[in-house]
């Protein structure tokens, strides 16, 4: 057996280890789904939900929500974090801004949300863009200061004579593995921001909304659906992306990982 | 052509107390064209803020270097610079990291492709054009490096103790290289070093600086033909010279 099967096969037991621990407990232990929803509840629940056909419609607006959010924080930090890595200037002018409104917990724009976008999926995708953007922006702050001199000083004696060409062909690439990080945080925060934002009645769709709608409705194994559901997407955004960054744009790294 | 004059130049580096450290003091310099120099001296003399000014990467404080009559104002393709530590771009292969310089000149994709294969074959590494620099060894990277400086063709060519991280059989190899690719191109090279074996090797002239602020203490003509024998008798007295001027400025400062 390699080590690659061993891996996945012991993955497999302790899963279903957790699963039957489970069941016990929820059975025989606390006895009623309402406390703790069996797994075969949770399996009844999510076999209806499928059936009903909201879990496929909720899932999409709630990547809508998100897409939103994270490509308007990516629209918005990255070029940001860009002029105040690069631009001294920028720097100074724009960090006490930032520094102010960086600490303000990204939910706590859900009010204003309502207020500037109604209920919509722009008000969604705002606090998500809340969520997502100071971790874009920082980090693409930091990694533009950390840009090797040596390969700017490359690039301007190989012929970049202006800032737009030396961000665009030389501190760009170098920046984009630690940019590429930032970005993978990011979309965790616009995750947790998702689920809250859809939660507050920002939206009446979405993953985070039905999670909060089936708590008032007292079903609790649909809540436990709606937790792994989003868990499980949350895992595959996360893995797309990473997969894409090391496939697309690390190939010159070697073996690392975003 | 590649000819560069410098005149009268020092160079201050401010300090935040507000004083100064007096990196170069009136240095003046003549070096003809196609000429091989080395600049040695003890640490700290300023021999690479000399060569950073003359790639255009420092403005000196006073007086003025030009190349082929124009004053240098700031870095340009024309003076190629390879730097000591390894300053190819890592997410370019190694064919356009070659290429990178007629890129920003504006050359098509399929012709700056061609000059830097021929570079790449001059350095000898035309199995790994299509490598990522990670993938190569140290003196293959400052090859690259080299090739890249080359295609854009540059007046003069700037090193700065390029073969410094190498080890003691990779220098030796890349010093044969480097001789046979500055008789191939016929460029100006002025070269960084603290190797004064390097230097006896490698140049027409060695020009000695004094310590910090560092000046021109002594330009040693080295006549012999190429390629030199570090074995022999006058190799070695030319380079207790060096050594003991070096030693001496140490000592007295």
């Amino acid at each position: 057996m390699n080590q690659q099967t061993q891996k996945r096969l012991l993955g497999i037991a302790a899963l279903a280890v957790v699963a039957i621990v489970w069941q016990i407990i929820a059975e025989y232990v606390v006895g009623r789904s309402f406390i703790l929803p069996s797994v075969t509840d949770v399996a009844e629940a999510f076999v209806n939900l499928l059936g009903s056909g909201t879990l496929l419609a909720d899932t999409a607006v709630s990547l809508e929500h998100f897409g939103i959010g994270i490509i308007a924080a990516l629209l918005l930090g990255v070029p940001i974090g860009i002029l105040m890595g690069w631009f001294r200037v920028a720097d100074f002018l724009l960090d006490p801004i930032i520094e102010i409104l960086r600490p303000i917990p990204p939910l706590a724009w859900i009010p204003f949300a309502i207020i500037w976008f109604g209920l919509t999926t722009q008000a969604a995708g705002f606090v998500i863009f809340a969520g997502a953007f100071f971790p874009i922006l920082t980090a693409t702050y930091a990694a533009f200061r950390d840009v090797p001199k040596v390969f700017v000083e490359a690039g301007k004696v190989l012929g970049c004579d202006t800032s737009f060409e030396l961000i665009r062909y030389v501190a760009l690439p170098a920046a984009i593995p630690a940019i590429a990080s930032g970005v993978r945080i990011a979309m965790g925060v616009g995750w947790m921001c998702l689920v809250a934002a859809e939660m507050f009645g920002v939206s009446t769709y979405g993953l985070g909304y039905q999670l909060w709608h089936n708590y008032y409705l007292h079903q609790m194994p649909s809540v436990v659906v709606y937790m792994l559901i989003l868990g499980f997407t949350g895992l595959i955004i996360d893995r797309i992306f990473r997969n894409y960054v090391d496939k697309q744009l690390l190939r010159w790294r070697a073996g690392e990982v975003a | 052509m590649g000819s560069v004059s410098i005149a009268n130049v020092s160079k201050a580096f401010p300090k935040e107390d507000g004083t100064a450290t007096q990196a170069l003091e009136g240095v003046n310099l003549e070096i003809g064209d196609t000429e091989f120099i080395c600049l040695v001296g003890p640490s700290g003399c300023g021999k690479t803020t000399l060569l950073r000014i003359i790639a255009g990467l420092e403005t000196p404080t006073t007086g003025s270097v030009a190349v082929d009559g124009h004053t240098v104002t700031g870095p340009d393709p024309k003076r190629g610079m390879v730097f000591q530590e390894y300053s190819l771009f890592p997410w370019l292969k190694v064919v356009d990291n070659v290429a990178f310089g007629q890129e920003m000149k504006g050359v098509g994709k399929e012709e700056r492709r061609k000059t830097a294969d021929h570079y790449i074959e001059m350095v000898g590494l035309s199995q790994f054009r299509d490598a990522y620099p990670y993938e190569l060894s140290g003196g293959m990277r400052q090859r690259v490096a080299i090739a890249r400086a080359l295609a854009n063709d540059p007046d003069v060519l700037l090193m700065d103790e390029p073969f410094g991280a190498l080890d003691a059989q990779t220098r030796n190899h890349m010093q044969k290289e480097l001789l046979s690719l500055w008789e191939q191109t016929q460029k100006t090279i002025v070269f960084v070093t603290h190797s004064v074996d390097e230097a006896v090797y490698l140049s027409d002239k060695i020009v000695v600086l004094s310590p910090r602020p560092g000046s021109i203490r002594e330009v040693i003509t080295i006549p012999w033909p190429r390629p030199r024998d570090r074995t022999s008798a006058e190799f070695a007295e030319v380079r207790r010279r060096v050594l003991r001027m070096i030693d001496e400025s140490e000592s007295t400062q």
